[in-house]
């Protein structure tokens, strides 16, 4: 039941913010489509899945923070290389992923994914095989600074 | 002030594509599919980034900046799964990455010359 209410409330807010035209009928049609996707979600047996306390913990924006300060230091790498592809040495590596929750695993991936010069090719339960675009990039995430701010990110669910 | 901001908002739009454009010359220069992933990370990103936080200077505090957050973190969530679905699709497909050579640590197999396989 909480989770419903604050699906509810998250999609209203939503609404909300993207609407921008505040007239009877459109709050009735707006809420009428709040109801509808809520009922879908109880429907399918969604809400509640997805809701983890991660997503909604301080730790999130300190990691988004550090996420992208490497965006953009990976970018300035990738960028350099496009000029110089003398120097792009493809490589593949597998790295454990030491993480319990799957939010924090799908995290992970899409963590890799997102930072150009390495991109996630398959994701088991334990380990992460990716593609590396020279061995500076390789290197930095065999280095596993990422896993352990996610493991970091993580660990407030046990206390939260 | 109102100038400050404009000349910030341009560079920042100014930069966003000029890094739209490397990822573009990336994706022609690179050599093979899986690093040609690499280029279009760098146009999924910073390039993205830096246009959205542009454009969000320009709207100031308004719904429209609010719609460009949402824009900022849809792209965000969403590119890297597209990126993942294609990767894994062209390995199911057996598309055999270029690899520089095989002498690293991690895989001390000899190989002869660094190909993977005969397949081309």
């Amino acid at each position: 039941m909480r989770y419903v209410i604050s699906l509810s409330l998250l999609l209203v807010v939503l609404w909300l913010a993207i609407s921008g035209v505040y007239k009877p009928v459109l709050f009735m049609l707006g809420g009428f489509s709040v109801i509808l996707v809520v009922w879908l979600s109880v429907r399918m047996d969604v809400v509640g899945v997805e809701h983890n306390p991660v997503l909604f913990s301080w730790r999130l924006l300190a990691y988004w923070w550090w996420l992208f300060c490497q965006l953009v230091k990976s970018n300035l790498h990738v960028s350099r290389l496009v000029f110089r592809t003398r120097d792009v040495k493809p490589r593949l590596l597998s790295v454990p992923v030491p993480h319990e929750a799957a939010v924090a695993k799908v995290t992970y991936g899409n963590s890799v994914t997102l930072t150009p010069g390495t991109v996630t090719l398959k994701l088991t339960d334990d380990t992460l095989e990716a593609h590396a675009l020279d061995e500076a990039s390789a290197r930095e995430l065999e280095a596993g600074d990422m896993a352990r701010k996610i493991t970091w990110l993580e660990r407030r669910e046990d206390n939260a | 002030m109102a100038l400050v901001i404009d000349l910030l908002s341009w560079a920042l739009l100014l930069s966003g594509g000029a890094f739209g454009i490397i990822g573009a010359i990336g994706m022609l220069r690179f050599p093979d599919f899986y690093t040609r992933l690499h280029a279009s990370g760098i146009t999924d990103t910073l390039c993205a980034v830096l246009i959205l936080f542009g454009l969000m200077l320009q709207s100031g505090l308004s719904l429209l900046t609010v719609k460009l957050v949402l824009i900022l973190l849809f792209l965000l969530f969403t590119t890297p799964t597209a990126t993942h679905a294609l990767a894994r699709a062209a390995v199911l497909d057996n598309v055999d990455p270029l690899l520089a050579d095989t002498r690293t640590t991690k895989n001390p197999r000899p190989s002869q010359k660094g190909e993977p396989s005969s397949k081309s």
